[in-house]
């Protein structure tokens, strides 16, 4: 296996964006992307596109040739592919361009993500997004994503490992990082009191404690082309790459609460890695939903150490254990194929030390988690500089 | 979600609780599987129909405010997962009480209920919810 490197970098804003349509955005992350990396269309050998949902968002299938189209790139002919994973299928695209030029077959690759979400009404658009779920035995009875996630919160409670106020502090975290992003859906900050006091979604979880429906787009370039890599400014090594599922149903698994994918797909991401966790210096986490959030750190961390890390507010960018320095998909927002490339963008920021107000001093390795539904699936990916 | 033979093949599983046990591990599924998850090959041609007794306890539960199309008549709904007598968990509303009276631990049984229908002129899918043992 070569090594990879991410040269470029692109996003659009994410938001509601009623002006744009699916491919405004797929195109305009991907030429920012290759314009970052400094390259042309011609220097792409292949295209991977992550998209979720766009043939019940806008009746539109055959993204990965609408977007190669879009992208002005029909004369060349590229081979362009689409992933789908739910909500991993940025992460899950990004693991399958990296095998694709580490490999040897593709040189250059650009990996885009897109989701265009607000173009149906909220009911509609959160109907969609629990196609994630199991069909026929969750979502078939009234099941929503955030039901399954308040499931989760009223369980831990209840066997008394955590409270109401430590899972509500991950939105706060994510919000007051997201408010120092120019391209984040939100850009305000909350109070633990505004999470406690807002509407219910599922009790005991409120709209603070979820992530919103979003559009969005963000691309990355892929090269394992030396002359490429060494002529771009500052490239990022795909250090590794790991995918793992788990039961599609909450209810099937061995536990409601372990989030067994990520637990795997993690530990054998650092291990490819050889790095241990105290050496990852950024964690941007998939914070769909608050109490999700906090399961992530409580794999990676063990109960205890999650929990001071929440309580004594170590997850600030300029703290301990900088976590979703983004803004993560509560603030910065989760257009759902568009989420795990964006990770991956925030991570480049980060390692090349232009994330601006909200830079990690030194950041030299970032552990990426990029999540399908309520866990069936999780990427795990380390990036990092030497 | 409109064919008919979608929801008529599950009917056994949604009205009865019909469910299925690997005879190679003894272990019990609801829904049904095809392979036993545990045994994987070593369970082909060994998985059978077991009809589940419908009694259980709230495992965990959520009072749903913002739910979908079709339960939006329903709002706010109980949903929980319910350890079946069994073993599994089940997913489904709790029906016939006030989110109070539910608890973590409450004993409930299964009962037959509308889940939704396809606008006025298409057909009504019925499946398992639960009620509390009082």
């Amino acid at each position: 296996m070569r090594d990879v490197y991410i040269i470029g970098v692109g996003t659009t804003k994410f938001g509601e964006l009623w002006d744009k349509s699916l491919r405004d955005l797929a195109t305009e992350a991907g030429l920012k992307a290759i314009t970052d990396a400094g390259i042309y269309s011609e220097d792409v050998n292949a295209l991977y596109g992550a998209n979720t949902s766009a043939g019940q968002f806008i009746d539109q299938e055959h993204i990965a040739s609408l977007i190669a189209d879009a992208a002005g790139l029909s004369e060349l002919g590229i081979p362009s592919i689409r992933i789908e994973a739910g909500s991993a299928s940025g992460g899950a695209a990004l693991h399958e361009a990296y095998l694709a030029v580490a490999s040897g077959k593709y040189d250059t690759v650009v990996v885009g993500g897109v989701e265009k979400m607000t173009d149906v009404p909220p009911e509609e658009a959160n109907k969609i997004v629990g196609g994630s779920l199991d069909a026929e035995w969750e979502t078939f009875f009234g099941v929503t994503e955030a039901s399954l996630a308040a499931m989760i919160a009223k369980r831990l409670e209840y066997e008394g490992k955590m409270k109401r106020e430590d899972y509500a502090h991950i939105p706060v975290v994510s919000h007051k990082h997201g408010s120092m992003n120019e391209t984040s859906h939100f850009r305000n900050s909350i109070k633990l009191e505004d999470v406690l006091k807002a509407s219910y979604v599922a009790q005991p979880l409120t709209i603070f404690d979820c992530a919103p429906l979003s559009d969005g787009a963000s691309a990355i370039v892929i090269s394992s082309n030396r002359q490429l890599i060494n002529s771009s400014e500052n490239p990022v090594k795909i250090v590794s790459s790991e995918i793992s599922t788990d039961y599609l149903s909450l209810h099937d698994r061995t536990s409601i609460y372990s989030l067994n994918a990520f637990k795997r797909s993690s530990k054998k991401a650092l291990e490819s890695a050889k790095i241990s966790k105290e050496k990852v210096d950024i964690l941007e986490l998939h914070d769909s939903y608050s109490i999700i959030g906090l399961l992530q750190l409580m794999e990676l961390y063990g109960e205890k150490e999650a929990m001071n890390l929440v309580r004594n507010e170590e997850l600030y960018w300029d703290k301990s254990r900088p976590t979703n320095t983004s803004g993560g998909l509560k603030a910065h927002g989760n257009p759902l194929g568009a989420t795990g490339i964006y990770q991956a963008v925030e991570a480049t920021l980060q390692l090349r030390g232009k994330a601006g107000q909200r830079q990690v001093k030194g950041a030299k390795y970032v552990l990426l988690h990029n999540m399908g539904g309520i866990g069936a699936t999780s990427v795990s990916t380390v990036l990092g500089v030497e | 979600m409109s064919d008919v033979p979608r929801f008529w093949r599950e009917s056994n599983h949604r009205y009865r609780l019909v469910g299925t046990k690997c005879n190679n591990c003894g272990s019990t599924f609801f829904p049904p599987r095809d392979v036993c998850p545990k045994c994987r090959r070593e369970s082909i041609g060994k998985m059978e129909e077991l009809e589940f007794s419908g009694y259980g306890e709230v495992y965990s539960y959520t009072v749903v405010h913002d739910g979908l199309e079709p339960f939006k008549f329903q709002l706010p709904y109980i949903l929980a997962m319910i350890k079946t007598d069994e073993g599994p968990l089940v997913t489904g509303q709790i029906v016939d009480a006030d989110p109070s009276e539910v608890k973590i631990g409450s004993r409930v049984r299964v009962t037959l209920r509308r889940i939704r229908e396809e606008g006025k002129t298409g057909i009504i899918q019925y499946g398992y919810k639960f009620i509390l043992e009082k």
